[in-house]
């Protein structure tokens, strides 16, 4: 039984020339030669690198304050949301007396999927995702980054809100309500 | 190779004739040799399983190029690659597979676990997913991202690269080759 529809056009029967398949061979070679002449796009990538946008998302890290103090107070947040539960973090009383701290905080950066969860959670802009994509490592436990490394890759943010400051000195800043006052007011 | 064909002043001239044979010729080790070889004819067995093969693929398109390596020549036979880049996510069925594939290759071979996926399990932390494929096959080389850029994966085989010529070194009990510089030739 014949299906319905219009039957399939087949081209016009090739000619001996076409049968020899050299103008299809020659039509490419023509083609790639053009290419010979055309604008190279080849980056040439260890001596030249991409520009990353600013926001690029590579791989997190702690950073210090303008005093060089770790701005990390290890309230667990980035280890709670977390979806490949990269963090693991470990807390410790610090001896300034007016918060706690990370004792160790470890990423694995094979877990790490550098969605920057971590950095949209902190309440302390502690951690942020750096623009570095492009390290690589031997054998695992090398790719777990420990406190100090962290801290290295992130370096130091200004904090204008001065926290520790206002903390140590027990004088309120202006316009910023102190810890005591914001206490007192919540009971 | 001399580095300085810019420079030639007469007086650098005359110094580099006087170093004599070393000008012309280069000697080197058989193990050195054997392994300069291997470094620049990487053949990549693409065992692409999820969204890191996009990147390896970009890895060699003519933006990254990976042909500048030597390590174009993806095989799509483990019997002709001797470098198995594993690029997504070893699922527990998946991995009895991968591990057939690279008892197939022929040694020497190396292995790069691409993405978090490959390395970890990565976000992946379920019943039906190997964390991490280093728990069915060796790996030589991790790379994080999801997925990595495809620089970080050129960095991965330089890493290869590096690697297998230590390797050939240390097989036959010889010192670790003295830091490239400019101007020795490759």
């Amino acid at each position: 039984m014949p299906l319905n529809g219009t039957p399939v056009r087949r081209p016009a029967k090739t000619g001996l020339l076409a049968a020899t398949y050299l103008p299809s061979i020659l039509k490419g070679m023509w083609i790639t030669l053009r290419h010979i002449f055309r604008r190279k796009v080849t980056m040439q990538y260890p001596e030249e690198t991409w520009r990353l946008p600013d926001n690029y998302r590579g791989l997190p890290a702690l950073v210090r304050d303008d005093e060089g103090r770790v701005k990390c107070v290890a309230c667990f947040l980035c280890e709670y949301v977390c979806p490949p539960k990269a963090i693991a973090i470990q807390a410790q009383e610090i001896t300034t007396g007016v918060e706690k701290g990370p004792r160790a905080f470890d990423i694995n950066m094979l877990r790490c999927i550098m969605c920057g969860y971590c950095e949209e959670v902190c309440p302390e802009q502690a951690i942020f995702l750096t623009r570095e994509s492009t390290t690589v490592g031997l054998s695992r436990a090398e790719m777990i980054f420990d406190k100090e490394k962290l801290l290295q890759m992130g370096g130091t943010r200004p904090d204008p809100i001065k926290k520790w400051a206002r903390l140590t000195q027990g004088t309120p800043a202006t316009g910023v309500p102190s810890v005591a006052a914001g206490r007192g007011g919540a009971s | 190779m001399s580095g300085s064909a810019g420079a030639a002043t007469p007086q650098v001239r005359e110094a580099e004739e006087a170093q004599g044979l070393d000008q012309w010729v280069m000697t080197t080790r058989l193990a050195d040799y054997v392994a300069w070889g291997r470094k620049n004819s990487l053949w990549p067995m693409p065992m692409g399983l999820a969204c890191c093969a996009i990147e390896l693929m970009a890895m060699v398109a003519p933006r990254y190029d990976v042909a500048r390596f030597g390590a174009e020549a993806l095989r799509f036979s483990p019997r002709q690659a001797d470098l198995m880049i594993v690029a997504g996510t070893v699922t527990k069925k998946m991995a009895p597979a991968v591990k057939r594939i690279f008892d197939q290759m022929p040694e020497p071979k190396w292995v790069i676990a691409m993405g978090a996926c490959a390395s970890s399990g990565g976000m992946f932390r379920s019943y039906s997913v190997t964390q991490g494929v280093d728990e069915v096959i060796p790996v030589d080389v991790y790379i994080p991202g999801c997925p990595p850029r495809p620089e970080a994966l050129i960095e991965g085989i330089m890493k290869v690269q590096d690697l297998l010529a230590r390797r050939a070194r240390e097989d036959r009990g010889l010192a670790p080759a003295a830091p490239r510089t400019a101007g020795t030739g490759g």
